[in-house]
């Protein structure tokens, strides 16, 4: 496996999740919003099928509960490719990559399964996520911080079910 | 306008944050689910820390309003499960997708179309789902310092301390 020395190991997880501890915070305090993405893709989906059936997504509940339209969550969710994009250029750790390492280590580089796998765990992690109300972020971040039940209760379910498919993918070793 | 904007510089910096932590990559969120590496827990537990306690202040002084999702029992565990084993296959969450990509792992732009697809098929059964799922267990905007019945600061404090423990281990074992 290609080991690159000096192409930064980055900042360390805690400074870094500190510092964007504060950005949520201020986020709060100067805008009044608080993180989440999931929406987002609800979102997302209903502009792209209204430009095939405008009215029948017109009809949709959920569409007239979650309108498709560009919001400041939207706007957030695109910024999170800018700055991800931004910081991994700025310090050469930008990496263009079908197949993650772990991934190949585990199942081959054939890039054909990884996608399948990509795809139809991003249908079920959506679902699963507006089920809930919130991912990581709206439930994980935004409800844990203000220790709603809601968020705890969530985020600990995500990690359950995450933790048995990663079980069954790659077994109980320890070595990757 | 500026409210789009606001969104866009918010998002520009979390994902510069999220990338220079290291927690968008794969390797890491399965490192995370197979209990090999606990950069994202790390990263999330500091991020809810210092969110945690500046909301808390902010919302004594009234400068800011907490927003309480409801606890939804039906709702919040079995759509809490079904994403993580959505999460396990895909390797990123929602907002991370968008920040793998950024950082050029484009096996992140199967996720993102699943989840186009995914958020299209909810939306075909959300009307069964509020019949069903969605009004089970619904008990309303519950956080834990309601419930233990404490001044919200000794849980705030408790939680801290359960971090901080936490965090010391994870160096202890090279987690």
């Amino acid at each position: 496996m290609p080991t690159r020395p000096n192409v930064a190991s980055g900042w360390s997880p805690y400074v870094a999740g500190a510092l964007s501890g504060l950005v949520s915070l201020l986020s709060v305090a100067l805008v009044g919003k608080f993180f989440g993405a999931s929406t987002t893709f609800v979102r997302t989906a209903g502009l792209i099928e209204g430009l095939f059936a405008p009215a029948r997504v017109a009809r949709m509940e959920l569409f007239r509960l979650e309108v498709p339209l560009i919001d400041w969550q939207w706007m957030f969710v695109v910024g999170i490719f800018l700055g991800s994009l931004l910081s991994a250029l700025s310090d050469g750790s930008y990496r263009w990559q079908a197949v993650p390492d772990m991934w190949a280590a585990r199942f081959g580089p054939a890039k054909g399964p990884r996608a399948a796998a990509a795809f139809f765990g991003g249908i079920i992690a959506i679902f699963g996520a507006r089920l809930a109300g919130g991912c990581p972020s709206g439930h994980g971040l935004t409800g844990v911080m203000q220790l709603s039940l809601s968020g705890l209760v969530a985020l600990i379910c995500f990690f359950l079910g995450g933790l048995v498919v990663a079980r069954l993918l790659y077994g109980s070793g320890r070595a990757s | 306008m500026t409210i789009l904007f606001y969104g866009l510089i918010t998002g520009v910096l979390f994902g510069f944050l999220l990338q220079k932590g290291r927690v968008l990559r794969y390797d890491k969120q399965l490192g995370a689910l197979r209990l090999q590496d606990m950069t994202i827990v790390k990263f999330m537990l500091a991020n809810i820390m210092v969110a945690m306690v500046g909301v808390y202040l902010l919302s004594d002084l009234g400068m800011v309003k907490l927003s309480i999702r409801s606890l939804n029992l039906g709702a919040n565990i079995i759509g809490g499960l079904v994403f993580g084993i959505g999460w396990g296959l895909l390797g990123y969450c929602p907002g991370t997708s968008l920040g793998a990509l950024g950082e050029g792992r484009w096996d992140a732009l199967w996720g993102i179309a699943g989840m186009l697809v995914g958020a299209g098929l909810y939306a075909e059964a959300y009307p069964f789902l509020k019949a069903t799922v969605l009004s089970w267990g619904v008990l309303g905007r519950l956080t834990l310092p309601q419930v233990l019945g404490l001044n919200h600061w000794l849980v705030i404090i408790a939680w801290i301390i359960g971090s901080l423990l936490l965090f010391r281990f994870f160096e202890k074992k090279g987690l």
